[in-house]
Order: C-alpha cells, then structure tokens, then sequence
C-alpha cells in the first residue's frame, strides 16, 4: 500500500526551484491584454488576404477566372493553386527520404486540378481591408465538375468505390510518410487505402487457444476538433533583399520556415519566422496553411499581407483527428492473464494520406504486457479535411476500443479492474507488442495509487449512476533543440529558446536553468526566439519540450557555470580545479574567503573575459513514455440520456513535475478534451460530405458548467534519462477518458457503448434497446 | 553481438527470421553487415543522399529510440529494433 498524499506520490527528490510552483513569466502580458497573437499583426500598408474555398465536397475544377476580382480597384493580387511550387509528389521518389509528401503538403494549402473537401482552398485574394477581400472573393468564378464524394473508410475501402486521387500508390509502412502517386509507366490501379501495415509478436494463434476467455469489441469514432480559441493567422512582409519575414503563431516556427521556403521557392535561410504567442495548439498547429499564401499574396502585391482563418474556416479547412473504427480480440486466462490480443485499426485520414493510425497502433497494447500480438492499421483517404495531429495522435481511439474489452474481460473474470491491469501492467523490460522493451515507466505504481485513492473506494449511491476506469498510454517525443543564456550585468539570466510555449513551458525550462544555476526563478527572463535567432529547435509536439529543451537549458546553464569558474581562477590565480560552482556562485575548494556570487561574478564578466553566455544545442533520447489511469463517475439521466459527469479523478506518472500547477493543468485540459470527445463532440457531415455545425454554437465543447473539479494525483517515477526525471505529460491524458466514461456508463446503465460521442441520443436508443422498447 | 529484430516487411529477405545476430559496434556497422548477410535489405533502412537512416524509421536501442540514428554506439548484448517513426510532428516517435 503506497503512503498516500495528495496530489503528488512517490517523490523522493527536492529542489530549490524545480518543483515549485512560481508564477509564469508570461502570465502577466497575457491577462492584461499586451501579449500579441497572430492575428493582432498590423504593418504599414498591410493588405489583408482571404481564401476563396470549394463549396463541394469533390469536384474537379474546369476552370477559375480572376478577371472580375482582378479588376476591383482595392484588389491588389490574387493567386492560385499553380503558383505554389509544384511537386511530382511521386511514392519511388519519397522512399528516398522525403518525411512528408511536398506534393500533398501543397495540394492542401491550395487544390490546383481537384478539391477534394468542403472548404479546399481554390485561390486567395489581398485588399485593402479585410471586408473588400471577403466581397471580391464572389468576382471569383470556377466552373467545377462535381463528383461524388467519398465520405467514410468503410466505403473507401470498397474496390468500385470513387477514388480520391485517381492515381495514389499503396504503401505498405507504418512511418508518418505520407504515401505518394504512382509512376506514370505503373499500370497499378490507384486506390484510396493509402497504407496498410502490421505488427506481430509471438503466436496469436496459439496465444488464443491458451485463453479460457475471449472477448471482442468493435468501435467506432467520428471526426472531432482540437477547438483551440485563436485561429490559424500569418502575416508575410517580403524585404528588399529576397527576404521574407513571416510572424504566426505554430508550434513550430521552424516547420513554418521550411514549409513555407519550400513552398514559395526560396532557401530557408531567406525567411526569418517569428513566433507569435499561441491561443491554443494540440497538435494541430503543426501544420502550416496561412502562411505560404500570404507570402505569394504579398509577393505579389508588394506590401505586406495578413490571412487569418474564420472559425468555420478552422472546422472546415483545417485538420480535425480522424473517425475510426477500431476491432480489439482478447483473450485470457481464468486467473486473469492477458494470452494474446489481436487489433485491427482503420484510420480517415482525410482528403491525403497520414492518420495518426501508427500512434493508435503503437500506443493499443501499449500499457500491457501480452505475449501474442498481432495489430494491424489501415490510413484511408476520404473527402474530409486532411487530419492534423490532435493530442496522443491516435491513442485515444485506440484506447476507448481496447479500455472497454479490458472492462469487459476483467467483469467476465470477476476481477476487480484495477488488479486486472495491475496482473498484466507493462513495466520496465516487458516486451511490447510493437517488438521493443519497455523504457522504466510508472504503470504499477499509478494503478496502485488509483486503487488508494479515495475516490475509488467512495459510496456510489443511486440509480443510474455508475463508475469507470480506464488507462492509457502514449510514447512521447524528443528532438533536436537550441537554448541561448546570456549573463547580464545585473546579474539576469535572459533565456533565448526555440519551443514554441503552448503550456507553460517558459516556466518548465527556466525552472531547470535556474535549478542548475542556483538561482532564484525570477531572475531568468526567457524568450521565444525567430529562427533566425537561435539554433533549430523542432517542433513542440509529442510533449517533449520540458524534456529536450529543459535538457538544453540544463546544458547551457553548466557552460555558464564552467565559464563563471573560469573567470573566478583568473581573477584568484588559482587553478580552475580548485573553484567550485556551488550555492549559486563560485567558491575556493579550500579557501573559503575566496567566493563570489552569481551576482557579483556577473558584474565583473566584460572584464575578465567578455560576456558570459551559455549555449546549447541538443537532441536528447530517452523521452521516455506516458501512462495514465482516470476514474470517473457518471450520472445517466433515464429521461433525456444526458449523461453528467460527477467526480473524476485522474492519475499520471509525470517522472518529475516541474512545476506541478502546469501538470495538473495539462492532466485537467486533457481529460476536458476528452469529456467533449466523449459525450458531445462531432462533425455531423450531411450527404453531400459538409459539415453542418462549423461554429462554436453547434459544435458543443464541454464549458465549465458541464464540469466538476479534476481532481489529479501526480505520480513521480523518475526518467533515468533526464537530470530531473522529467517524462512528458501533455498528451496521455486525452487518451482515457472516452473508454473510462464509457465504463462508466455502462456501469450505470447496464450497456457497453462502442460509438463515440455518446450523446443524449444514443444513450436513450441503449437504455430503450435494453428495455425491448 | 548485438541481436536485430527484423521488421515484418523485411523478413522475407531474411529467409523469414523475425531476429538475426549481427556484428557491429554502432547502428551503421550493424546496418552494413545485415546487407553483407541479407543483400537488399539496406535499401529499406539507408538513404545514400543524405547518409542516414531513411526518413520515417527511428532506430530503437536497448528500448529508447536513439536520435542519432547510424551513429549509435551499440553493444555486444544490444538489442535493435528498426521501426517507423510516427505522430504528428515531423520527428515525433512512439517510444
């Protein structure tokens, strides 16, 4: 039994600062209005630019003429999909190395021979005012031949079905790469199954004939999106040089630099781009949309152009997660032993190849240790918006189809669902199903912590209400990243880094910079660098930031406290050997009278040597994966199958919180996310493949009222591979929640969900269903 | 030496082994010498332009996934596994 304390188990380290919860350095500007966002960019002489998007869902486009717009007198440029630089985008030439399909990457920025969703871009005009440039798009006229969409996998997937793009090859990877065409001499058909891939482990045969029970689940999800407040926005100003300066908010300004160089045709050491504060991200502000076309609008127009997205824009044109559906088999033991489990995963991944079906693949069996495995994942073209990453990218789905045959196989057992996964928890050096040993990670330990808490053992009275639980599991990410620390003469740290702060990370890193420096958190004052500023830092994403550029701020603060050595020795004569840095300043190993402070060693720097600045550049393994186990409990009302959420708790392994307030924070907004995902959230698509609730009043995001407190518990299993132990934590939170409610409810109601959301409607046809009425 | 786990699509070339023994003291010498004994099949892992592993598989040492791809260290008693890098930003990877 664990010594339970609320809210953070199992920490056995204390720090000066890292642990701690100071106010983030960005707090201020951000409720007081003065932190810029992109869409508040105002140039001298700004145009300002909008997108002229398809009304059809498929269509091919017979001709687009520019002539009226053209000749409005505040028009200033209009282009169109041939202006992009135009790639082969052919499937034998990205086996050489392309991550990403270019020739994708810019048909979704702007169609050029088909659109191929509602809301596809066909062409993009700059005016003087934002008004004009919404009234000129109607001068636009394109004559399209509509054709039949194809709106779902199951369909897609049919051999006579309508085909996306006439000529994509198969592949056969489970990698990000996004699949490409076929070669004009293969005579192979095109097909809109863009990749289909497996993994096996063991004998799945043999592994279900040891089982004494088996259980199976089909389920299904449909498109949801991150809801994030700010839109997609960019602005590009061209100088007279051939440089391009573009300001956005991404998570990734160095992906919207190679994009858009890539794009537009230009090297990337000609475009400087400057991040701008984020209203939101969750994986989908990894994708660039807006600034490639305000770069060629400006291009065009010589002045400065600005193209922000309209909320219907956002939930039409860009990158919602992928509907789903997912098949889960799995057998076990009387004694409750996991023998063998099989998956088979199908993935939209919207008009061009690249679900996140090899994160759900990956992350399925994940938490388990299952001898015999076998999983296999489809990524399917359709005429829905290209899917963007969307937090966990595809471990939620997975996880709400495998969490309820968990549910379902531990019930059937009489086994408690806590000790059923804690009998076939993945731990350090189980082998996973994917083939690879498990890195140390805290699934023991959070179940073991979820089975204290007090929520678990809490009374739950009444009709139709019910308790669930679920985990889940996700990988995390590193990636190369740059941290600049320059000692100022007061005795500041002022922090140039390259990761984009989507949740507080500012705070997370400078924590760790002053940790290592000794010195109090307030005196680092951190900034988010342009790339031409700093060295290449990827893309803040796969909830890696705290990790890989906290490890390079951690780098840069011990060049900072070699070089203070350095110059202690000179100033003393004596050999460095002999300085120490220790307490925030440097010291005689023997002499104590010789030491300096931070401050007072900063004051003296441009005479002993220069100025003193600490520099980084890294690309840290060892992210070390995410696990998470939520309980939830819900309330079904019988009459109108509104389902309220009464108490939910969440538990996760964090390795080291940092700054704690900012895990709870990220466990929090996860498990909101996937409330909404759960019970409400959904694009309704009508037969002619649009979507009919693209505004926030129809698209319903849970809001506070809908909710109770989070409660979460911060589980500290160190990561050996970080000097704090930190293990990413903004991802894996999103992944249980759907499965755990849908436990839930089926604990209230007496039946098993399998499509999500689970909305008012569907619950009443389930309690009506079981009833025989 | 170091034990290589063989991805399904390249099984075939290695006579139908899911895992092989190879020599080798980094990424790039085990990445040679599984050529040398299975001809093909650095095809599916090495990208001659840019002198890396091809982009989309992620190199999985010991369980972490190495970021410096051909030039990890490996030992005598490493174990490899060659997989595809997946997520939604460019280098994400599922551990």
């Amino acid at each position: 039994m664990l010594d339970y304390k609320p809210n953070i188990v199992l920490s056995n380290e204390e720090f000066n600062v890292v642990g701690k919860r100071p106010v983030r350095p960005d707090g201020a500007d951000k409720v007081t209005g003065k932190a810029r966002y992109s869409a508040d960019m105002i140039l001298p002489g700004m145009l300002h630019g909008r997108v002229l998007r398809s009304p059809h869902a498929h269509a091919r486009i017979k001709s687009i003429d520019i002539s009226k717009a053209l000749a409005h007198p505040d028009v200033k440029a209009i282009i169109t999909g041939s202006e992009l630089t135009q790639f082969a985008g052919r499937a034998s030439e990205l086996v050489e190395g392309a991550m990403a399909n270019m020739k994708f990457l810019s048909n979704n920025i702007m169609a050029t021979d088909k659109a191929l969703y509602k809301g596809h871009p066909i062409a993009a005009l700059a005016a003087s005012n934002a008004h004009v440039a919404e009234q000129a798009l109607s001068l636009i006229e394109v004559e399209y031949e509509v054709l039949p969409p194809v709106m779902h996998a199951k369909d897609a997937m049919k051999e006579d079905s309508t085909l996306v793009h006439e000529r994509l090859a198969a592949m056969t990877t489970a990698s990000i790469r996004a699949g490409g065409i076929l070669d004009d001499d293969d005579t192979a058909n095109g097909t809109n199954i863009a990749n289909r891939f497996d993994f096996t482990l063991g004998d799945i045969e043999e592994g279900f004939k040891q089982a004494d029970v088996v259980v199976e689940r089909d389920a299904s999800t449909v498109a949801v999106h991150q809801g994030y407040i700010e839109p997609h926005s960019g602005t590009a100003m061209w100088h007279a040089d051939g440089n391009l300066t573009i300001w956005s908010s991404s998570q990734g300004h160095f992906t919207v630099r190679e994009n858009t160089a890539r794009l537009v045709g230009i090297p990337v050491s000609k475009v400087n781009a400057i991040p701008m504060e984020i209203g939101g991200g969750f994986g989908a502000k990894l994708a660039v949309y807006c600034e490639p076309l305000a770069a060629l609008l400006a291009k065009k127009a010589d002045a400065p152009v600005k193209v922000t997205m309209s909320r219907t824009e956002v939930f039409e044109a860009t990158g919602p997660t992928s509907g789903t559906n997912i098949t889960v088999k799995l057998g076990a033991t009387r004694d409750g032993k996991l023998t063998a489990a099989e998956a088979h995963l199908v993935f939209e991944a919207g008009a061009f190849p690249g679900s996140p079906v090899a994160g759900g693949a990956q992350c399925i069996m994940g938490a388990y240790d299952i001898p015999n495995a076998y999983i296999e994942g489809y990524d399917i073209v359709v005429n829905r918006p290209k899917t963007a990453a969307y937090r966990a990218p595809g471990s939620p789905a997975a996880a709400f189809c495998i969490e309820g045959a968990i549910d379902e196989l531990a019930e059937k057992l009489g086994i408690d669902p806590i000790d059923f996964r804690l009998l076939n928890s993945a731990k350090e050096g189980t082998r996973r199903a994917t083939g690879p040993l498990m890195p140390k990670v805290g699934f023991i330990e959070t179940l073991e912590a979820a089975k204290a808490h007090p929520h678990y053992s809490a009374t739950l009275e009444g009709p139709y209400r019910g308790r669930g639980v679920a985990s889940g599991f996700w990988g995390n990410n590193s990636g190369p990243s740059s941290a600049v620390a320059t000692v100022t003469p007061d005795g500041i740290v002022t922090l140039a880094e390259g990761s984009p702060d989507i949740g507080g990370t500012r705070a997370t890193v400078s924590q760790q910079l002053a940790e290592v420096l000794d010195i109090p958190f307030e005196d680092v004052k951190p900034q988010i660098a342009d790339t031409d500023s700093i060295g290449f830092t990827s893309n803040t994403g796969g909830s890696g930031v705290t990790f890989k550029t906290g490890i390079a701020c951690i780098t840069a603060a011990e060049d900072i406290k070699q070089q203070m050595r350095e110059r202690a020795s000179r100033i003393w004569e004596v050999s460095l050997d002999d300085v120490d840095y220790v307490d925030g300043g440097v010291q005689h190993k023997s002499d104590t009278e010789l030491r300096l402070t931070f401050k007072q060693m900063a004051a003296r720097q441009n005479n002993t040597g220069g100025p003193i600045v600490g520099r980084a550049g890294v690309n840290p393994g060892g992210a070390g994966p995410a696990i998470g186990t939520h309980i939830v409990d819900v309330e079904v009302d019988p009459d109108t199958g509104k389902v309220t959420i009464l108490r939910y708790t969440a538990l996760q392994d964090a390795g080291k919180a940092i700054h704690p307030s900012y895990v709870e924070g990220q466990i929090q907004g996860g498990v909101v996310q996937g409330i909404g995902w759960a019970l409400n959230e959904e694009y309704f698509i009508n037969d002619q493949g649009h979507m009919v609730n693209s505004s926030f009043l129809d698209y319903r995001m849970p809001v506070s009222l809908d909710l109770p407190m989070i409660d979460t518990v911060i589980v500290e299993i160190a990561n050996p591979n970080h000097p704090f132990g930190v293990r990413g934590v903004g991802e894996v939170c999103i992944v249980p929640p759907m499965a755990a409610i849908c436990n839930a409810i089926y604990n209230a109601i007496g039946v098993r969900l399998t499509s999500l959301p689970m909305n008012p409607g569907k619950i009443l046809e389930a309690i009506w269903e079981k009833n025989g009425n | 030496m170091p034990e290589v786990w063989i991805p399904p699509r390249m099984q075939t070339l290695a006579g139908g082994r899911e895992q092989v023994v190879i020599d080798g003291a980094s990424v790039r010498q085990v990445v040679n010498n599984l050529e040398k004994a299975f001809p093909g099949m650095k095809d599916f892992l090495y990208d001659s332009e840019e002198d890396d592993l091809i982009a989309g598989i992620a190199v999985v040492v010991d369980g972490e996934v190495s970021q410096l791809g051909l030039l990890e260290r490996v030992r005598e008693d490493s174990e490899i596994h060659f997989l595809p890098a997946i997520g939604g930003g460019q280098s994400q990877i599922v551990n």
